[in-house]
């Protein structure tokens, strides 16, 4: 199911989005 | 006052306008048209006066906040000392590589792709739905479906885009 289709979903999608970009980043910026 | 800090001042006001108009979207407008499209036939006053009132009024000022806001985040980072093309490089390409440029890049680049969404899907599409410009009834279903899942996406990569947004300045909440 497209967790886009309930505002629920798309937030919760945002908030995993958030801590796997910041993951990336953190490698990234070698912090 | 710094004409940087000026930039961003109004990279912010323009950035609460779009984004703020953004949330109203997809937190009030989506589930109100819903509700009213379902109680018109019940004696509901039906959607047309949000369509016809409100819809146009807020996409005008969600569109032009998005490329006020896109334009001065983008004049802000050149003046800034981030530098317009280190902060797109990731921090990789300058010469002095900071956390700070990588993050802020990260928060632009979800800025662009959220600009482009407004700009590219969401606007051309309401124009179909809204009756700007002419569209079959199954194309504006289409169209309808196109700028809902643009506007989602939007809500979506807003989460971070803010976090990476002000990570530049403050650090990362995670894996900092």
């Amino acid at each position: 199911m497209n967790p886009l289709e309930t505002i629920q979903g798309t937030v919760i999608a945002g908030v995993v989005l958030t801590i796997v970009l910041a993951y990336f980043a953190s490698l990234i910026a070698g912090v | 006052m710094e004409i940087d800090i000026a930039i961003r001042w109004l990279h912010i006001v323009a950035g609460v306008m779009w984004i703020g108009l953004l949330y109203y979207f997809n937190f009030v407008q989506v589930p109100a048209l819903a509700s009213a499209t379902s109680e018109a036939s019940s004696g509901g006053p039906g959607p047309a006066a949000i369509s016809k009132y409100v819809a146009p009024r807020a996409l005008f000022w969600f569109r032009w906040a998005a490329l006020v806001t896109w334009l001065s985040g983008a004049a802000y980072l050149e003046a800034s000392p981030y530098g317009l093309m280190n902060a797109f490089t990731l921090g990789m390409a300058g010469e002095v590589p900071s956390a700070a440029t990588t993050y802020i890049g990260f928060g632009a680049w979800l800025g662009t792709i959220m600009l482009l969404n407004v700009w590219g899907l969401i606007w051309p599409n309401q124009k179909k739905v809204l009756g700007i410009v002419q569209a079959t009834d199954a194309e504006k279903a289409k169209a309808r479906r196109v700028a809902f899942l643009a506007s989602r996406t939007n809500t979506m990569l807003s989460i971070p885009m803010l976090m990476f947004m002000q990570a530049g300045a403050h650090g990362l909440p995670f894996f900092g």
